[in-house]
């Protein structure tokens, strides 16, 4: 498989906090990979990096043989990398179908975009079609202020998907929704994603989802890389389950006993 | 070199009677988030008490001329230490919360409102109360005359800093509050009674700005419209040292006060355009201006 | 399922019955016509601005540019064609509004207010203290020709006032389709949410910067207009009191349709003759308290009412705050 993603020795410090430590990661067409992490081991840190929200100190990001460290978010969005967030980030004011034709139109460049509508024909097909995929059609003019968390983030990863990215970054895909209804929605991702041949890179908590749908995993702890391989050996990984996992699940122990 | 120092002088004497103004306005936003528009009323109503204490003052011939200064300063003072308590109790204390921009916008209502109910009070012609203004003699500086009451406002404006600094650093209530004003979410959360807190604050900042109406009015025709023109005035110092930051308020009153100044004597018809060229100049370079409070993380 | 647009139908309606009333309306109307459309024609800007949530308190600066562009146009080119005039005034306000909104676009919220403000008011210091600018007495404008022939005062006022209506028309159906159009949504959406636009793959700055843009040419229009119809132009044009104005009208029509700009600009304008015949001395208490009002109770400003039934919506303002406070 060739690898299409590339990141080397890259740092990452606010001040004196070192929030990314010699990451090294490489991910290849069609893989699909999960990050796992206790909060604050850099998981995000390390997403915002790739993406281009932050800059990194020191490193080089790679992808598809040019370097996109250091890149405004629009460029590395543009050049085939998208993300969704832990948190759906979308525009309350809009609904679904708005929010998809936009991400179309964003696509195109010229006057186009300055006086021609929003809503044609041509354009709302084209939504549609990426909504069926992730099964939210039928809520298409919805404004999002009135969704479910669980639509939320379907459709937030239906943005990212509009321009055929060759590598998608899922913060948190299942976060914010109940826990019985977590399988339904990775299983909506997934289904939506495996339309196009791109590669997944996820960030996750729950490992039975992790070991569903992970072929490889990748493991932070204080901004560094503790494990990287096959799902089954890292998760089987000594450091992997003392750190992370314990960690993950005492975290849970205690919000359960608050609630 | 006289020429110099005047310019100096000049400059420190407009800068202190800006800093005046725009303490309170800094202190309410870096506490509140509501930069007050309504300020500039309670300067103009900080000048009509005052005027109007003035001339009932001097028409007893009895008292001793120098009670004036004090009859005038905390007259204003406590009339607009009640008008602020009277606003944020009657229209701010609904509207918490409200966007930033939202919050100009009310406060720009109140300013209208304020404008009319002055001239319906005071009326609409000019009153002069320069009597404390001559009570001090002058000073001849270099080639220059000052009147000691503009270089006593040196002083007072140097009083004010210090009290200012003296309360928000040495004491309970002031520690309370820089805590708000430097992490707004965790004092909230430490359970700060922010109520009583903002009250608090806005009606000491209006006092403040009433303090500043009042202390100008010998050295001005008192007339309809001051407000509107103070408000820009005080918004280019805060704007200029950076929001809610009073420390930015003394430095922006010292920059645009010298700018001024250098202006009037050597480029008169530059005069306004200075003040705003300043402020224009700082937010090109620092768009939050020079003293920058923290603000919350986006994602 | 997509609505008819009416809104093309409704303009040429709009403007038909207006071009018909010239001939009607009494004099004191056709210029009070003008009036509105011409700072109509600023709010339409103001409100291009505010639906990306930026609040601008110095529109003022083109209203002014525009102005004395027409003046200045007169006085120093020689031109007097009504055409050119506005043609310039509103070049100005391109060149300006251009140049200075590279830097403006860099700014948000309460600083892009502020900086809007700091530039009118710089504008406002240097024309009021340029002896050959007129200083605040400001400077006269003669009256216009068409095509080089000179027109009795009759047919000038006709002259000005059918520019005037055809002129609004074409902007208005132009921003029309503008907020309608994928930089019009995306206007709406750097107001919400910033990051998710770029990430998106556009650049937010552009937005602000097109809208910016925009609203400077408009605004330019509305003050060439004014000072045509005025037959004068002076330095408050460009006071930040002015400004304010022209966001009370923006809040009192309400951001959703461009045409709310003329509604407000018609009840202020109409309020503001009566308030000052019957209560000249409350004029500025009623207009405080309305604006307040406005804010707390009809956040979507008076278009909102025109709306009823149509769609609900909580307060755009309201909207933001509680979406943090949920996430």
């Amino acid at each position: 498989m060739k690898p299409i993603l590339e990141v080397s020795d890259l740092n990452k410090s606010f001040g004196a906090v070192t929030a990314a430590a010699d990451i090294n990661v490489t991910i290849h067409e069609n893989e699909m990979v999960a990050v796992i992490g206790s909060n604050g081991a850099g998981k995000t840190t390390f997403v915002n990096m790739v993406t281009g929200y932050l800059k990194p100190t020191s490193g080089r990001i790679q992808f598809c043989g040019k370097d996109i460290a250091g890149r405004a978010p629009r460029e590395i969005s543009r050049s085939g990398i998208c993300r969704s967030f832990q948190v759906a980030q979308l525009f309350p004011e809009m609904t679904i179908l708005e929010h998809m034709m936009l991400a179309f139109a964003a696509l195109q460049v010229g006057l186009k975009n300055y006086f021609y509508p929003l809503h044609s024909q041509a354009a709302e097909t084209r939504a549609l079609e990426v909504l069926g995929d992730f099964g939210i059609a039928g809520h298409a003019n919805a404004r999002v202020g009135a969704l479910a968390q669980g639509v939320r983030k379907l459709l937030d990863i239906a943005i990212a998907m509009v321009s055929r990215p060759q590598l998608l970054l899922l913060d948190e895909p299942t976060s914010g929704v109940a826990i019985e209804e977590k399988f339904a929605l990775m299983e909506t991702v997934m289904g939506g994603v495996r339309q196009t041949k791109a590669a997944v890179m996820f960030i996750e908590h729950d490992m039975e989802i992790v070991s569903q749908y992970a072929r490889r995993v990748i493991a932070f702890y204080e901004g560094r890389i503790i494990a990287n391989g096959p799902t089954k050996e890292v998760l089987a990984h000594a450091q992997v389950r003392e750190f992370i996992i314990g960690e993950i699940q005492e975290a849970a122990i205690v919000a359960s006993k608050h609630d | 070199m006289s020429f110099l120092l005047s310019i100096l002088i000049d400059g420190l004497i407009y800068a202190s009677w800006l800093f005046i103004v725009s303490a309170g306005l800094t202190l309410i936003y870096g506490v509140m988030r509501v930069l007050n528009m309504a300020h500039g009323s309670f300067y103009a109503i900080g000048a009509y008490t005052a005027a109007s204490l003035v001339g009932w003052y001097f028409n007893h011939d009895e008292l001793p001329a120098f009670g004036s200064f004090a009859v005038m300063a905390l007259g204003a003072i406590a009339v607009g230490f009640v008008a602020g308590l009277v606003t944020e109790r009657g229209v701010l204390r609904f509207l918490r919360g409200r966007d930033e921009v939202v919050m100009v916008l009310v406060t720009f209502g109140l300013l209208l409102v304020y404008e009319d109910l002055i001239k319906f009070i005071w009326g609409v012609q000019s009153y002069y109360a320069s009597q404390p203004y001559s009570l001090l003699g002058s000073t001849d500086i270099g080639e220059i005359n000052f009147v000691n009451y503009d270089l006593a406002m040196i002083g007072v404006a140097g009083v004010v800093a210090a009290v200012l600094w003296w309360s928000l650093n040495r004491t309970r209530q002031g520690k309370l509050l820089r805590a708000v004003i430097n992490d707004r979410e965790n004092a909230v959360a430490l359970g700060i009674n922010v109520n009583r807190l903002f009250m608090a604050t806005f009606a000491i900042g209006a006092g403040l700005g009433a303090l500043a109406g009042g202390l100008s009015a010998p050295a001005i025709a008192v007339n309809p419209g001051l407000g509107v023109e103070v408000i820009v005035l005080a918004f280019a110092v805060v704007v200029t040292g950076g929001l809610g930051s009073v420390e930015g308020a003394l430095i922006g009153a010292v920059l645009i006060g010298l700018a001024r100044a250098a202006a009037v004597n050597l480029w008169p018809e530059a005069e306004l355009f200075v003040i705003y060229g300043v402020m224009a100049c700082v937010l090109a370079f620092r768009p939050r201006g020079l003293f920058v409070l923290d603000s919350a993380r986006k994602i | 399922m997509r609505a008819f647009d009416k809104t093309p139908l409704a303009i040429v309606v709009a403007t038909t019955l207006l071009l018909v009333g010239f001939f009607v309306f009494p004099a004191w109307l056709s210029l009070m016509v003008v009036t509105i459309i011409a700072k109509a024609l600023v709010v339409v800007g103001v409100v291009v601005l505010m639906r990306s949530g930026l609040v601008s308190f110095g529109q003022g600066l083109y209203y002014c540019i525009g102005g004395y562009a027409v003046s200045l146009g007169e006085q120093v080119l020689q031109i007097t064609d009504i055409f050119v005039l506005l043609a310039l005034a509103m070049a100005a306000g391109l060149v300006a509004g251009s140049i200075l909104g590279l830097l403006m676009s860099r700014y948000r919220e309460i600083f892009f207010a502020m900086f809007s403000l700091a530039l009118s008011m710089i504008l406002y210091g240097i024309l009021s203290r340029t002896q050959s600018l007129g200083s605040t007495d400001g400077l006269n404008i003669v009256q216009p020709t068409l095509f080089g022939i000179k027109l009795a005062t009759q047919q000038a006022k006709l002259l000005i006032y059918f520019t005037t209506c055809v002129l609004a028309a074409l902007v208005t159906y132009a921003v029309h389709r503008y907020i309608r159009s994928p930089l019009g949504y995306a206007s709406m959406a750097v107001r919400d949410n910033e990051i998710r636009v770029e990430y998106l793959g556009l650049a937010p700055k552009k937005v602000f910067y097109s809208n910016y843009v925009i609203a400077s040419v408009v605004a330019a229009l509305g003050g060439a207009i004014t000072a045509l119809n005025y037959g004068h132009v002076q330095p408050d044009m460009a006071y930040w009191s002015q400004s304010g104005e022209f966001i009370f009208i923006a809040l009192m029509g309400g951001t959703s349709h461009v045409a709310a700009a003329f509604l407000g600009s018609a009840v202020f304008e109409t309020i503001r003759t009566y308030a000052l015949e019957l209560a000249p001395d409350a004029w500025r208490v009623i207009l405080g308290g309305v604006l307040i009002a406005i804010i707390c109770f009809l956040p979507k400003g008076l278009w909102s009412l025109t709306q009823f039934g149509k769609r609900s919506g909580s307060s755009d303002w309201d909207r933001v705050v509680d979406e943090k406070d949920s996430t």
